[in-house]
């Protein structure tokens, strides 16, 4: 029944769900662990010994956003003294100068900075915080001269898909060794503003054919990720490059995940580091075993060959889009529901509809 | 590979790992892993043997000279196949000259 699992990669530490943005596609969940139920400075160390023991090799420091939580640094030199490649995931606005040293100097080796286009009205608005975008270009240059690694992670939606060519211009003149276009997914509040996002189809093959030019353009000098919107594509991803075989999560408090929007699915029990060691949760977990492996799998992905390779898509996916987290993910072309999809996401991307939900507020843009 | 990588062809080239890339060996699963800022790579034995000479004091010329004598091998052969290898890993952005 359940598979030997092997030792996880990376550890997501989703120190905070605290964060001042507020991105009309954040994939955080709708309800946000408030401050009091966060894990203690303590709690987090030694949830880092437990992961470096088990295997992870690199941790993700992410939120919310993790800078607002004022031992970062301290949980960053922890990490590093076990031997965890550190990055941090950060919409950059609250950092500055100092606050990167101490990051530097405790062992942080990479930081990836979110933006939510090239064009500053569009970026305040779709991150619904006036004057983030300036802070962000400020801030990734801060980054550079520290000395780190900058990822810069654009974010892709209906608003600025067009704007690929300057978003990757923009890595370069950042000094980013690596960007990350990425379509945005439909997880958590995101999926409150899908119909606001959806890029057209149109729109994803000018970014597709902007992203591939770019990236021979480039070669050897800015790594290019690339992350298409499901609901246009063929076949689904190896969500979490499968579950539970080689990332885990931890929420702010406690909570271990297979991944991050699993909390969505119902009937699901998650262990706590509160409670349980790290690797017993990893190896025989409930949540872990849930949808470890193949046995889970309902045709057609039992008699597919790509079943070892994209191990179903994306449970979460397959919850929000059929009501069943144990169906083949609908974005694959064999599964039934596959023409629904495709055609919810041409409707959107047609439909009119740019008036965001944000969180914490009435329906209204803040600017 | 492809034209236009950032390590070219020449032999005079120090490929070194770029900064903020580690070659490691990780015990717990007895192999050498190579990280990067959110990425991984999991190096065969041949790419290990490559990356560890990598260190931005030996030429490509040296590196290449290094391994046909320590694997006996054929000079032109070595260095075809760890140019192909360099440009590959300088397109990962894992090595640069």
């Amino acid at each position: 029944m359940s598979t030997i699992a092997p030792p996880p990669l990376a550890l997501q530490a989703e120190i905070t769900h605290r964060c001042p943005m507020r991105c009309v596609y954040c994939s955080n969940p709708l309800a946000l662990e408030p401050r009091s139920r966060e894990l203690d400075t303590a709690e987090w160390c030694r949830v880092l010994d437990q992961a470096a023991t088990l295997g992870c090799l690199q941790v993700h420091f992410s939120g919310g956003e993790p800078t607002a939580r004022s031992d970062l640094a301290q949980l960053v030199a922890h990490a590093s003294a076990a031997g965890l490649y550190t990055n941090l995931i950060t919409s950059g606005v609250m950092l500055d100068e100092a606050t990167l040293a101490t990051l530097a100097t405790a062992g942080l080796e990479h930081a990836q900075i979110s933006f939510q286009d090239v064009e500053v009205t569009t970026g305040d608005r779709i991150g619904g915080l006036k004057g983030a975008h300036a802070r962000k270009l400020g801030v990734a240059r801060m980054v550079v001269e520290a000395g780190l690694a900058l990822t810069v992670n654009a974010v892709v939606h209906r608003h600025n898909a067009d704007r690929v060519a300057e978003m990757i211009e923009l890595a370069v003149a950042l000094r980013a060794s690596r960007i990350e276009v990425a379509h945005v997914q439909y997880y958590g509040w995101g999926l409150k503003n899908r119909a606001s996002l959806m890029p057209t189809r149109a729109q994803l093959e000018h970014a597709s054919a902007v992203v591939e030019a770019a990236r021979e353009r480039l070669r050897g000098r800015l790594v290019i990720d690339y992350v298409i919107p499901d609901y246009w594509a063929r076949l689904p991803k190896a969500c979490m490059g499968g579950w539970g075989q080689r990332f885990i999560l931890i929420d702010p408090a406690g909570r271990a995940l297979p991944c991050h929007a699993a909390t969505t699915i119902p009937g699901m029990i998650f262990d706590n580091v509160r409670d349980r060691p790290l690797d017993e949760i990893w190896a025989r977990g409930a949540a872990f075993e849930r949808f470890r492996g193949t046995a889970w799998m309902p045709e057609p992905c039992t008699s597919c060959e790509r079943q070892e390779i994209d191990w179903g898509g994306c449970r979460c996916q397959a919850l929000a889009l059929t009501g069943d987290a144990a169906a083949t993910d609908p974005v694959c072309w064999k599964s039934p529901q596959h023409r629904a999809v495709r055609a919810l996401a041409q409707a959107e991307a047609m439909a009119p509809g740019d008036r965001f939900v944000y969180r914490g507020a009435p329906q209204k843009a803040p600017v | 590979m492809n034209a236009g990588s950032g390590i070219g062809p020449s032999g005079a080239a120090r490929p070194r790992l770029a900064p903020h890339v580690r070659l490691s060996f990780d015990a717990r699963r007895a192999r050498w892993v190579v990280i990067a800022p959110e990425r991984l790579l999991l190096p065969d034995e041949t790419a290990v043997e490559v990356l560890r000479r990598c260190n931005g004091d030996a030429s490509l010329d040296d590196i290449t000279a290094d391994l046909a004598r320590a694997f006996d091998a054929d000079r032109d052969e070595i260095a075809r196949d760890v140019g192909a290898l360099l440009r590959d890993l300088g397109d990962k952005g894992i090595i640069v000259a």
